[in-house]
């Protein structure tokens, strides 16, 4: 008897418990379930990976000729097709159009304008936004700001906010607020004129409202609710901002994902992220090939690709090393430390003419010699 | 003050260039200046260019001043009456030739109902938007630009009467078409370019319906009968060339009947063929490897030969022989001196090829094909006039494809069959569809093209009424005979023991990457192996340090160099490809140490 998964075993006590069954009709049903687990379960020796290889290798050629692309369309330019599945595959470290879709509380997204604060709060927004003119007085010293009224009406924010929020990240300026919507800074230390003006630009780039890398934030309906579609990730920072439900906002950088979500959310979102891909170019691929990829990236705990330096580097074979990318560093590298290639995998076999072990390759013959009886 | 250049080179200034240059165009059109001057203004370099150089393109256009044009109708008629020519509208004026320089300051209406004020020149006939090969294609405004685009390509691919001396030539890889035609369907350019002085192709009659199973995926079925009244044959041309090369000290090759002595000598049949001259006569029958021209080369190593070798000199046969695969007539034998007056002979070869399954085909709308069947003339479907198809092609090559000229062209190649004339097909200037389908109707035919067919095999009258009719076909030069390639065992490559590229050469088919993953797909392991076999050799490997061991088949004797006799000495087997591999790590001063294990 074949120990049957939990999940399945409870759905089918309760599936039992409804329709009633006889004692002889469960025995037969369990027979039937047996069987059919068996049969659904992957033989010894199927050869997964290289169908799973070929499963997207083929569909992918296609992709390449029939590039769609949304010329004039007033959204944010999203990387698709055959250039994103690289990228997912290549577990590269920052996606090349990083997008975050930001959900929010139910309470936070029923109107438009709600929804329009709290996108006006994700969005990065640096000093330099908030001034409309800026000068300085060598004389004494000084750099005269003026401020824009409408920009801190449109954020919901006063000028004694701005005030001290440029106080906490310049800890040595001193500002002085006057009546024509202006600010006088000077520094607490003596300044020569270069260093003056270098604090001009340091003032410009202080983050006064907003998350670090949203460049961009579009309030979209989805469904029923509104969502924050934003260019630029950073769940750590968004998770702070009141009404974000973080049980639902996602991130299109796996790696921010492995940090703040932990592995096997990022698991999770690499079969996300390959699954739209797919999806859009309208192509079908089975969902098990790609859990298979995204297990196998992710299985030692950190995300890793499938190159030279993520999990093709991490083969056990020699042989199998260097024949995908850069051979010689590979073989000179094991030979400094004296590796030795057990043969385990396909590729080594095919080198030296070798039976590859899967398939018709994979069972051995164990003949077990019968001892002669010396009674007779 | 704009600058001027004349042929590129710097001539002076002037201070107003749109009056200068529109003076310097009239004054062209007036004669005043010549005519193969063409001027440019470049308002961004805000420079005046003349140019006169030869070896510009330059087309001509018609002059519109006003928004009229003016060649008229009076123009027209008189060219009809033979009265002016071409040459008189350039000399007065009304046609002008302008170059590329020229053209980025004109605003061309390419239809004379669409002109305005604005208009500087008009497009002599909208069909100039094509090249030569598109302007043939018959109803091409019916189609898609892609399949125009490939319908273009494959005119340059079909068999035909290449060239009208082509018995005194000596072409590679050439085909004649036998009885060739013009087609019925034509563009107005056909006659413009003098087609028929050499034609390409053949008109069909095409049904547009399955047989077998036979056409699908853009196969075509051909009728027996059809080949046996020479639809489609051609003859193929190959020739042979011989030299009588020079060698240092004197000694050359010959070309004769080879001695018995000669080394190499084949045997007195193989020689058959050969004149007393040593070349074959020509209109023989010849197989691959049949030898045509017989020739004998001095010995490869003359040096120590003299010296020691009683029998002076062992002349080496060197015969030209038929290629593998190929066979024919001979056609034509010449002899004549190359540029450093050796004696030079070509020989042409000349095989009649029927056409047989895997021969390629095509339509002019992009529409190619390969014969996937040839059925006997009885067994063809026949219509209630009994007509019988030459060709028929498969209905699921069209919908996806968009080629309503294909279409078109077979309802226009019927009415061109009934009545006897053929139909103008020219790009947006055709006969209207309206009018082939009215005359179709008046011909006593359904005037869709559909007629009522009946099974060939049976005789049963068939459901679906066949669209049927005539049209132009192409046989294109990739020819099976030319490409069939197989082999079993052969040549190998001296480095790495495996079989060599290529069919020329006899050469294996290569089992690549990617079919072998499709193997290790299927779990075929053995046979992947099998496969790979191509390069398998025995070593000898010293168990002791692991390195490749010696063995003296002729003692018995294995030993390893390094640690000799004494150790355990054991045979494997590997590809060669690995055996090379391991000595690539070793002048990479890495140790590949075998470790043996049995594998049971």
């Amino acid at each position: 008897m074949v120990k049957i998964p939990g999940k399945i075993a409870d759905r089918a006590k309760k599936e039992i418990k409804k329709e009633k069954l006889s004692k002889k009709e469960i025995e037969k049903f369990n027979l039937e379930l047996e069987k059919r687990y068996n049969d659904a379960k992957i033989d010894p020796g199927e050869s997964i990976g290289i169908i799973t290889a070929e499963s997207f290798g083929e569909p992918s050629t296609q992709m390449t000729l029939n590039v769609f692309h949304f010329a004039g369309v007033a959204e944010v330019s999203v990387t698709v097709g055959l250039p994103r599945l690289i990228e997912i595959f290549d577990a590269r470290k920052k996606p090349s159009t990083p997008m975050m879709e930001v959900y929010l509380k139910a309470s936070h997204s029923n109107t438009v304008e709600k929804v329009r604060k709290i996108a006006a709060l994700i969005k990065e927004t640096k000093a330099e936004e908030f001034v409309t003119e800026t000068s300085l007085d060598l004389v004494k010293m000084a750099i005269f700001i003026k401020l824009n009224k409408e920009k801190f009406k449109e954020v919901g924010m006063n000028v004694k906010s701005f005030v001290e929020k440029l106080n906490t990240s310049l800890k040595t300026v001193v500002i002085k607020e006057l009546k024509d919507n202006s600010l006088v800074l000077r520094s607490s230390k003596q300044l020569t004129i270069q260093e003056l003006y270098k604090l001009k630009e340091k003032i410009k780039g202080v983050l006064v409202v907003g998350v670090k890398n949203i460049t961009q934030v579009l309030p979209i309906k989805k469904g029923n609710e509104f969502i924050i579609m934003c260019a630029g990730t950073n769940l750590k920072d968004v998770s702070k901002i009141e009404g974000v439900d973080m049980t639902r906002t996602i991130s299109n950088d796996f790696f921010e994902i492995a940090d703040v979500l932990g592995i096997e959310a990022a698991r999770a979102a690499i079969i996300d992220e390959a699954s739209k891909v797919i999806e859009q170019q309208g192509l079908d691929i089975d969902i098990r090939h790609i859990l298979l990829v995204a297990d196998v990236m992710t299985n030692n705990g950190r995300v890793q690709g499938i190159t030279r330096t993520g999990i093709t580097g991490e083969k056990e074979s020699v042989l199998a090393r260097a024949s995908f990318e850069t051979p010689i560093k590979h073989l000179i590298n094991a030979s400094l430390v004296g590796e030795e290639d057990k043969l385990n995998s396909v590729i080594e076999n095919v080198m030296l003419n070798q039976p590859v072990p899967t398939g018709t390759g994979l069972p051995g013959l164990l003949a077990k010699m019968k001892e002669k009886s010396d009674k007779k | 003050m704009v600058d001027v250049y004349l042929n590129q080179k710097f001539i002076g200034t002037v201070e107003d260039s749109k009056s200068f240059v529109e003076n310097f165009k009239k004054d062209r059109r007036k004669g005043v200046i010549p005519k193969s001057l063409n001027i440019g203004y470049n308002s961004k370099q805000n420079e005046v260019f003349i140019d006169g150089v030869s070896g510009r393109s330059r087309r001509p256009l018609i002059i519109v001043k006003d928004g009229k044009s003016l060649l008229t109708d009076e123009h027209l008629e008189k060219l009809k009456k033979n009265e002016i020519i071409w040459d008189d509208l350039v000399e007065k004026g009304i046609i002008e030739y302008v170059d590329a320089l020229e053209e980025d300051n004109c605003y061309v209406s390419l239809h004379e109902k669409d002109l305005d004020t604005e208009h500087t020149h008009l497009e002599i006939d909208p069909i100039i938007i094509f090249g030569l090969c598109s302007a043939l294609v018959p109803y091409a405004n019916c189609g898609q630009s892609s399949r125009l685009n490939r319908g273009q390509k494959t005119q340059k691919q079909s068999l035909g009467l290449y060239a009208s001396n082509y018995l005194l030539r000596m072409d590679t890889d050439v085909s004649l078409l036998h009885y060739p035609q013009r087609p019925l369907v034509r563009s107005f350019l056909y006659d413009v370019f003098d087609q028929d002085k050499h034609p390409a192709g053949q008109n069909v009659v095409i049904a547009l319906m399955s047989y077998e199973g036979y056409n699908m995926q853009d196969g075509i079925i051909i009728n027996k009968g059809s080949i046996d009244r020479g639809f489609a044959r051609s003859t193929y041309f190959r020739p042979y060339s011989v030299d009588e090369l020079r060698y240092s000290g004197g000694l050359m090759d010959e070309i004769s009947v080879p001695d018995k002595e000669v080394k190499g000598y084949k045997a007195e049949k193989d020689y058959k063929l050969l004149e007393d001259d040593g070349l074959v006569y020509s209109e023989a029958r010849v197989n691959s490897d049949d030898v045509i021209v017989g020739k004998t080369s001095p010995p490869r190593f003359l040096g120590d030969l003299e010296e020691f070798s009683l029998t002076a000199n062992i002349r080496r046969e060197s015969s030209v022989t038929i290629k593998q695969g190929e066979e024919g007539i001979i056609d034509m034998v010449v002899v004549t001196e190359n540029e450093e007056g050796n004696k030079l002979v070509r020989i042409r070869l000349r095989d009649e090829r029927k056409p047989e399954i895997g021969d390629k085909f095509a339509s002019r709308h992009g529409q190619k094909g390969v014969v996937g069947m040839i059925v006997d003339e009885s067994d063809i479907p026949f219509s209630s006039t009994g007509i019988k198809p030459d060709l028929i092609f498969s209905p699921h090559s069209v919908p996806s494809r968009m080629t309503i000229s294909h279409l078109i062209e077979i309802v226009g190649g019927k009415v061109g069959a009934l009545s006897g004339r053929s139909i103008d097909g020219t790009t947006f200037d055709s006969e209207p569809v309206a009018d082939l389908r009215k005359e179709l109707l008046e011909s006593g035919f359904r005037e869709n093209g559909t007629e009522t067919m009946y099974n060939g095999i049976t005789g049963e009258k068939m459901e679906a009424k066949i669209f049927i009719g005539s049209m132009y076909y192409l046989k294109l030069k990739h020819l099976v005979a030319n490409k069939i390639h197989a082999r079993a065992s052969g040549r190998i490559q001296l480095l790495t023991r495996q079989p060599i590229e290529g069919r020329a050469k006899g050469g294996g088919l290569r089992l690549g990457e990617m079919e072998k993953d499709c193997f290790v797909a299927h779990g075929a392991s053995l046979l992947l192996k099998e496969r790979f076999d191509s390069d398998k050799t025995n070593v000898y490997v010293c168990e002791n340090c692991g390195m490749l061991a010696v063995s003296d088949e002729y003692r018995k004797k294995y030993f390893c160099t390094k640690c000799g006799t004494n150790v355990e000495i054991t045979k494997i087997e590997i590809s060669y490809a690995f055996k090379l591999l391991l000595d690539e790590l070793k002048s990479l001063c890495i140790y590949p140490k075998l470790k043996l294990k049995s594998k049971y």
